[in-house]
Formats: structure tokens, C-alpha cells, sequence
């Protein structure tokens, strides 16, 4: 996919800045967003290596087992293809419980995990599975309780209630989980039948 | 207010705590336990540089070069007719690609507008309520070496567009 966003992105707005002289903005623009990309992979590196750490510790517990057999049933639901393999059920929730607490930075880790894990079990090496599809989508989705970042930057601008709009999020974050998951049966019923997309 | 805020920062510290009194309770060698995932975490991030580094460009390129508002004037008549704000677009834009990015349109938009307008009220809903989409799924496939998305794309942003409508729609009938 990225093979043909990229450099797309890429022929389009070198182009266009070469016909509508915006040359030297694009220039910087260049060399500070690849020092945009360190500094916020410095800045990922202590938060990921510390939730790796801390859900480590968690892992070699009694904990996750506990919640995953509270998110087991909705698990069973999305995920029919791994229904033998314990530890991929274990990775998923914890990368769901990581979601819905709004701890960001610590599900993209332990999603990784799960996604190496489930690559392990997939027959086609070079295409997505089932489950790998379905989990992405899950990724995709913001499912926490609480918008802790958008409170916090409405807080730091001065507003009259930061957290007004908590109730907002959580209709349009449904409407958009039921649009996702109609979305992709329909792909998926669609894809059965031998239709490429 | 002082609750939710209360709550909000009591989450990671009660984690951390909860999961670290299970190590110990469990008798568990909990700092081992740590290093060990700790330098998996070290792995991860190094893998996902390059990934950052070229979407990175990519996108600062299309934003600095003009394109990006070029685009926006051009389906500014579609977006009239569905009655979404044009203030809004950018943000439309750049939530699939960029989380910080989206931050930083975001901030923008509400101190332009102002925090509690509608149109402020929008793009918090939009921030809080979609995902950084593309890089989601590009950090995701591009860990396992998987080319072949099948039609991951197409169900992603079609969830997006729906929570980003609904979104400018409950704001402007409930403030």
C-alpha cells in the first residue's frame, strides 16, 4: 500500500512546488520533518521501552490472564481463526486493555507483538490474514473511555469546560465502529466471491 | 471536571503500581521482568524509524508545498453541499496520517475559532473520536513484511469519513 501512497505523495507535491514556486518552503520542509521523525522516535523510545518493560512484568503474571478471560467472549466474536492459540488471545486483549485505558503508546508495542505472533501462524507470508485485518481495523478504531490528550490541549487553551465534549466522542467513536465493522463484512463477503479490490 | 481530571491522571500511575504489586506479590524477579521487555520496546522503535522517517517527508512535503491547500479549494464545492466546514478540512486531511501533525492542525483550528465554538467543539470531537489511520496501518503491515493489504484501506477511512460527519453533525445540534 505504502509502495503506491508514498511516492505519489512524493511526485504530487515536488511538482506542484516546482510550478507554483514554493521550492525553498519544501526544501526546509524536508529536512525538518526527517528530524521531526527522530525526535518524536526519541521521544517514543523511553515511553516504549518503559510499557514494554512495565507489561512484561504483567505478563509473566496472573493479571492479563484474568482480563483476558473478561474480554475472551468479544475475542472469540472478532477473532474465530485463533480460537486454539492462547497466547495470541493474551497479546490481543492486552494490546485492547492498553487501548481502552487510552495508554497509546503502550498498545502500538503490544500490538506489534501480537501482529509478530500472528505472522508466525500465517500461511501466506506477504498477505494479510482474517484476524490480522480485523485487529488492524481494531487499531484504527480510537476506542478509549477518555480523550485524556484532546482534555488536556482544550484545558491548556482556556476553555469553559474542557470535558464537554467527552459525550460528542463517544457517539461519533460507535458511529464509527459500526460503519468499520459494516464496511468490512462487506469487503470480506465481496472478497470471497473472487472480486479483487 | 476535578474528577475526570482526577481519573485521568490517576490511570497510569494505578497501572504501573497494580501490575508491579502483582510481580511482587507473585514473587515474581520484577526488575529482570522489566529490562527484559525494555529492550524489546528498544527493538521496536528502531524498526519503526525508517517507516517514520520517510512518512515523514512525504507528508511535510505535502503540506509545504502548496498541494495540500490546493486540494482543499478544489473540493470545497463538495464540501458545501454536505455542509461540512471548510475550517475543519485540513484537520480532515491530516488526522489518517499524522498524529502530531493532527495535534498541531488541531490546536490551530480551536485557537482560531475559538476552544468552545462549534467549530472548536468539531475538531476535538475529530481528534478524539478517529485514529492516525495510515500510520497505524503502516506500522502494523510493515512490521511483518506484509505487502498485501487486501482491503484494509478502504474500511479504515470509510469509518473515518463516518465518525469525522458525525462528529460536525452532533456538535452542531447539541451546542
Amino acid at each position: 500500500m505504502l509502495n503506491k501512497i508514498w511516492p505519489a505523495f512524493i511526485i504530487l507535491s515536488f511538482s506542484y512546488a516546482i510550478f507554483s514556486g514554493n521550492l525553498d518552503t519544501l526544501n526546509s520542509a524536508i529536512f525538518q520533518s526527517t528530524s521531526d521523525a527522530i525526535s518524536l522516535s526519541f521521544d517514543l523510545l523511553g515511553t516504549i521501552c518503559l510499557w514494554n518493560g512495565i507489561m512484561q512484568i504483567a505478563n509473566r503474571t496472573s493479571l492479563v490472564d484474568k482480563l483476558t478471560n473478561l474480554l475472551k467472549p468479544i475475542i472469540y466474536l472478532l477473532f474465530p481463526e485463533i480460537r486454539e492459540n492462547k497466547q495470541i488471545q493474551k497479546e490481543i486483549s492486552m494490546n485492547m486493555i492498553a487501548n481502552i485505558l487510552g495508554l497509546g503508546n503502550a498498545a502500538t508495542p503490544l500490538g506489534l507483538k501480537a501482529m509478530k505472533s500472528m505472522q508466525k501462524e500465517n500461511l501466506k507470508k506477504d498477505t494479510l490474514t482474517d484476524s490480522m485485518l480485523m485487529f488492524i481495523v481494531i487499531n484504527t478504531a480510537s476506542i478509549q473511555i477518555i480523550p485524556t490528550t484532546v482534555i488536556a490541549i482544550r484545558n491548556s487553551l482556556g476553555s469553559q469546560n474542557p470535558t464537554s465534549i467527552v459525550f460528542f466522542v463517544w457517539v461519533a467513536t460507535i458511529c464509527a465502529a459500526v460503519a468499520r465493522n459494516n464496511c468490512h463484512q462487506m469487503c470480506h463477503s465481496i472478497h470471497e466471491k473472487g472480486v479483487k479490490i | 471536571m476535578t474528577i475526570i481530571n482526577f481519573m485521568s491522571n490517576l490511570a497510569m500511575p494505578l497501572v504501573i503500581l497494580m501490575i508491579a504489586l502483582y510481580g511482587i506479590i507473585e514473587k515474581n524477579t520484577v526488575f529482570d521482568d522489566f529490562i527484559e521487555g525494555a529492550k524489546e520496546g528498544l527493538e521496536i522503535v528502531f524498526s519503526i524509524l525508517p517507516t517514520l522517517v520517510g512518512l515523514f517527508v512525504a507528508i511535510g512535503a505535502l503540506r509545504h508545498s502548496g498541494i495540500l491547500d490546493m486540494m482543499i479549494r478544489l473540493i470545497m464545492p463538495f464540501l458545501n453541499m454536505v455542509h461540512f466546514p471548510s475550517e475543519i478540512m485540513p484537520l480532515a486531511m491530516i488526522r489518517p496520517i499524522s498524529g502530531s501533525g493532527s495535534i498541531a492542525v488541531a490546536i490551530d483550528i480551536m485557537k482560531n475559532y475559538g476552544v468552545d465554538s462549534t467549530i472548536g467543539k468539531i475538531a476535538s470531537t475529530i481528534m478524539g473520536s478517529t485514529e492516525t489511520t495510515l500510520y497505524t496501518i503502516a506500522v502494523y503491515t510493515s512490521c511483518v513484511k506484509i505487502t498485501k493489504t487486501r482491503y484494509i484501506l478502504l474500511a479504515a477511512l470509510t469509518a473515518d469519513i463516518v465518525g469525522m460527519l458525525v462528529s460536525v453533525g452532533i456538535c452542531r445540534i447539541m451546542s
